[in-house]
């Protein structure tokens, strides 16, 4: 079972709900992954002791000249440009590179090798209570999160996992539907101000075309006004909890303790939001 | 000799596009007679790489120079390898611009002239 905790919307709250539900499984010994390669936090709450890591090098073409006939093979198959032909030179972009190989495939000298060129490290450790735990880090200057995402993604989870917690960056573009992608249900945290809403569409959007369930946590309750819920209710999408905005829970984030541990009463209402989950995924998609 | 201008149209009379790899045409125009040829750039919309890509099609045209408002690094750089010069001018219609370049008043770029991505904006 995988979820995908995700939002749109920026410092709604994602972090705060799925570390919460991780610590309120641990039994269950879910896995996390904190898919959030250029923005790492959900380390700080659940403190796991780290005992693997990994660099990712995405594998970027190389030449060889003596070899290579200059037929432009290469760069006409290259989706992203990354790989041109200039006069009677070919060129390589490492920064435009997607890694696909496609270049390497397609050329007929077999005048193509790739070597890893290093994107960001993979770690991967356990909690005190059991949460196995995972996360990545982008190397700065690198301008591409998804492939170390989506190495990330697999990386030490089983096949027969009972929770898979994936903690998604914001937004909707490629390394938020690279985060979703082979997620069982989609779990998205928004506040209910326009600003939330209009993020929230967008990501409900996403959801539906991957033909993900999807259901939603209203966080800072009681600000703004009843927009997501009147979305929520005319695109029948079920609220499946509600944190209001409080002091307490603030100060208590702000100092790397997780929201179950803030406020026990919380752990019941994450019980149950797992319940939901389970049988938002069990339902699939309603056409 | 081929000069090519980044072009918000398609006549001597258009306005030059500031943008290299996300301009709309290239108007291929030789100097000497000042005839021209305006080709839709098939970098335009690319996903990606858009500077590189436009640099190969200007290469592949046997372009000597290109005139815009400026060239990325990635741009620069594949430009460079073809062996087309480049010039860098603000927003005018091509034709006072040829008479610029005529005049030796364009100034020619040695380095790149801002950050990737900028024709995106």
């Amino acid at each position: 079972m995988i979820v995908t905790v995700a939002s749109g919307k920026g410092g709604t709250g994602k972090t705060t709900v799925a570390t919460s539900l991780a610590r309120t499984l641990h039994l269950e010994h879910p896995f996390y992954v904190d898919c959030d390669v250029e923005a790492a936090n959900a380390h700080l709450y659940l403190n796991p002791e780290m005992e693997d890591s990994f660099e990712f090098g995405l594998p970027i073409p190389e030449v060889d000249p003596e070899r290579c006939t200059v037929c432009g093979r290469c760069a006409e198959v290259c989706e992203f440009h990354a790989i041109v032909v200039v006069g009677s030179e070919v060129m390589v972009f490492p920064q435009l590179c997607h890694g696909c190989g496609s270049c390497t495939l397609q050329c007929p000298e077999k005048a193509i090798r790739e070597i890893p060129h290093p994107q960001g490290i993979l770690s991967y450790g356990t909690t005190r209570e059991g949460i196995r735990f995972s996360n990545g880090s982008l190397y700065i200057g690198e301008p591409m999160a998804v492939p170390l995402i989506r190495a990330l993604k697999d990386w030490h989870v089983r096949a027969d996992e009972t929770w898979v917690i994936r903690d998604s960056p914001p937004g909707t573009s490629c390394p938020v539907v690279e985060t979703m992608a082979g997620s069982d249900v989609i779990l998205l945290v928004t506040e209910p101000t326009p600003f939330g809403l209009h993020d929230l569409r967008l990501a409900v959007e996403l959801a539906r075309k991957l033909s993900m369930p999807v259901g939603v946590v209203i966080n800072r309750d009681g600000i703004g006004d009843d927009g997501v819920e009147r979305f929520c209710q005319r695109e029948g999408i079920p609220i499946l909890m509600r944190i209001p905005l409080s002091r307490r829970f603030g100060e208590a984030l702000a100092r790397g303790i997780p929201l179950v541990e803030a406020d026990e009463s919380y752990h019941d209402r994450f019980l149950q939001l797992a319940d939901d989950l389970r049988r938002l995924a069990a339902e699939g998609v309603r056409s | 000799m081929k000069l090519v201008f980044t072009a918000e149209g398609e006549s001597l009379e258009a306005k030059l596009d500031p943008r290299f790899g996300r301009c709309s045409t290239f108007l291929v125009v030789e100097t000497e007679d000042r005839s021209f040829v305006a080709e839709t750039n098939p970098a335009v919309g690319a996903s990606g790489g858009a500077g590189p890509q436009a640099a190969q099609f200007l290469g592949d045209l046997g372009a000597e120079a290109v005139v815009s408002g400026g060239f990325g690094p990635n741009a620069f750089r594949a430009l460079s390898a073809a062996g087309v010069r480049m010039y860098k001018a603000d927003a005018a219609p091509i034709q006072a611009l040829l008479d610029a370049f005529a005049a030796g008043e364009l100034a020619e770029v040695t380095q790149a002239t801002g950050p990737s991505h900028r024709g995106m904006r």
